[in-house]
């Protein structure tokens, strides 16, 4: 009785852990399919119009090149990292290894990176626009653009970095205060560089909100385009994003095609900065991984 | 031969909060002579030992008082911190070797103290590595990633980091608990062959272990030292019913 009982029931789980097979690489397979949708239906569209004048020329209505746009988005990228990276960094050290617990100025820099990491792009747009554009007198300029970024990406690099940090185990913390190394110098040289793969993968998603940014750009660093391109922090100039947007609302004829070589521009930077982020992950971790 | 006191602990009282953990604890431990705390679990003989170079520092809420002298001094009011763990060396229970190199690890100490010169790190890393039994296992792979070695390797290696700032105390927090028996034989042998040089601390489970390798053991039970004396009696004559029922296992 009771063994024909568990066969049935064999068959009945048999057949749920299948369905619940088939459901899991239903999903897996649509994410991925969504994904290779997306990069084809740009690509496809976007790689054939895309030449040396595009690429490399001067911009006018003819080529509508995107020379300009990509250099201010390099900058844009570095600029804002050197800015924001150091101090996320360091107020995660601060947040993980010397506020105490219990501390209220913790909760408070918590609150409010969980506060700045919820705002709208487009507020931060606006908030720059009153603050570096008008008060501070920058007008809209890649420097404008560069500060509203800055800020914009702080509490992604700063929970990452928190994440990363308190992750490193406090057994390692031990081992080098055990040896008489300092509190800074542990953190310097044992807790830091262990971190260092988690606080890159903030960097990564950093990059791509830089890369992607457009609403907070357009109130900052302005939609202008020069013909050819600058480093000049206080000149207006879009980005590849803000190039893209103002392509496809663009009425010239072939204004349209160039917005999804943009677009197949920006899926090829977004990649390449990964893929160098990843390699520098990998080479710092390297050694706490292979075994 | 009469060894001098290196260590010595005057009426300590140590709380977490409200929680009384050591209670009047008085403690003489000689130089290179290797002192075995032994107890049930949450007897304070880890807590002794962390008060010795002060790990304990680090957690909140800690309070200390009475004395410990190391040759004299009052580590808790007269040395830094940093200078007293680069005196007293510390191996812990897991084998918590850095992420990083072989060479990295043993060299990571004396970096930190100012050692700069690659000759000098090449000689101390190879000095440690080379007392702590470990130099022909590992010389050919300086550079690769401690975390591959085997837990036991891994454990001595942190003992060849903790001789590379060259300490006159080690303290030792269940070395071996979580090693295999060969491994466990292997830092016993190490410890008995170093003594001449340094002085050992050791927290162990295990009393086999104690009487193997033990001078001096010390019995602790709820935060206080029942008895102190050389290992021999300890174990074949104690003066405590409490001691001579939990080395006979009757409780632990």
């Amino acid at each position: 009785m009771e063994l024909v009982n568990a066969e049935k029931n064999l068959r009945k789980r048999k057949l749920i852990s299948l369905v619940l097979k088939a459901g899991v690489w239903l999903c897996g397979i649509m994410t991925v399919g969504i994904l290779i949708f997306i990069l084809l239906f740009i690509l496809l569209r976007g790689v054939p119009n895309i030449n040396m004048e595009f690429l490399f020329g001067t911009y006018n209505s003819d080529t509508l090149s995107a020379f300009s746009s990509i250099v201010t988005t390099f900058e844009m990228i570095l600029i804002s990292l050197l800015v924001a990276v150091p101090i996320g960094v360091f107020c995660a050290i601060y947040l993980t290894e010397y506020a105490k617990r219990g501390n209220k100025a913790v909760k408070v820099i918590r609150l409010a990176v969980d506060t700045l990491a919820g705002i709208p792009s487009i507020v931060y747009g606006l908030f720059g626009m009153i603050l570096f554009v008008n008060i501070l007198g920058f007008r809209a300029s890649v420097l404008s653009g560069i500060c509203t970024v800055s800020i914009m990406i702080l509490p992604v690099i700063i929970s990452s970095s928190e994440e990363a940090i308190k992750s490193v185990p406090d057994m390692y913390r031990e081992g080098s205060l055990g040896l008489g190394a300092t509190r800074l110098g542990t953190v310097f040289r044992i807790v830091v560089p262990t971190a260092m793969p988690g606080i890159l993968s903030g960097v990564i998603l950093a990059i791509g909100r830089i890369v992607g940014e457009t609403a907070a750009l357009i109130f900052t660093s302005g939609t202008n385009v020069l013909e050819s391109p600058t480093l000049d922090l206080f000149a207006s100039q879009r980005t590849l994003a803000i190039h893209m947007y103002m392509l496809a609302s663009e009425g010239l004829p072939h204004s349209k095609d160039m917005a999804f070589a943009t677009g197949a521009i920006l899926i090829l930077v977004v990649f390449l900065v990964n893929l160098a982020t990843t390699k520098l992950a990998g080479r710092l971790g390297r050694l706490g991984n292979d075994k | 031969m009469i060894n001098n006191d290196k260590i010595k602990i005057e009426n300590v009282n140590l709380y977490y909060g409200e929680f009384h953990a050591l209670k009047n604890i008085n403690m003489n431990v000689k130089e290179k002579e290797i002192t075995a705390f032994i107890g049930p679990s949450g007897c304070g003989k880890s807590t002794l030992l962390k008060s010795l170079n002060r790990m304990n520092d680090l957690i909140e809420g800690v309070k200390i008082n009475g004395k410990m002298l190391l040759d004299g001094i009052d580590i808790y009011k007269d040395m830094d911190p940093t200078m007293l763990r680069k005196r007293v060396g510390m191996v812990f229970q897991k084998p918590n070797p850095f992420p990083m190199s072989i060479y990295e690890n043993v060299a990571y100490g004396p970096k930190t103290h100012g050692v700069k010169s690659k000759s000098k790190l090449d000689e101390i890393v190879e000095q440690s590595l080379r007392s702590a039994a470990m130099w022909d296992e590992v010389k050919d792979r300086l550079k690769k990633s401690a975390l591959g070695l085997s837990g036991g390797q891994q454990q001595r290696l942190c003992i060849a980091r903790a001789f590379s700032v060259n300490p006159e105390v080690i303290l030792l927090d269940e070395p071996t608990s979580a090693l295999d028996p060969i491994s466990t034989m292997k830092i016993e042998d190490l410890l008995v062959d170093i003594k001449k040089n340094y002085t050992i601390i050791i927290v162990t489970h295990n009393m086999q272990q104690a009487t193997r390798i033990s001078d001096k053991t010390g019995f602790f039970l709820h935060g206080e030292v029942v008895e102190f004396d050389e290992t021999e009696k300890l174990f074949s004559m104690p003066k405590n019913k409490k001691t001579e029922d939990y080395i006979t296992g009757r409780f632990g």
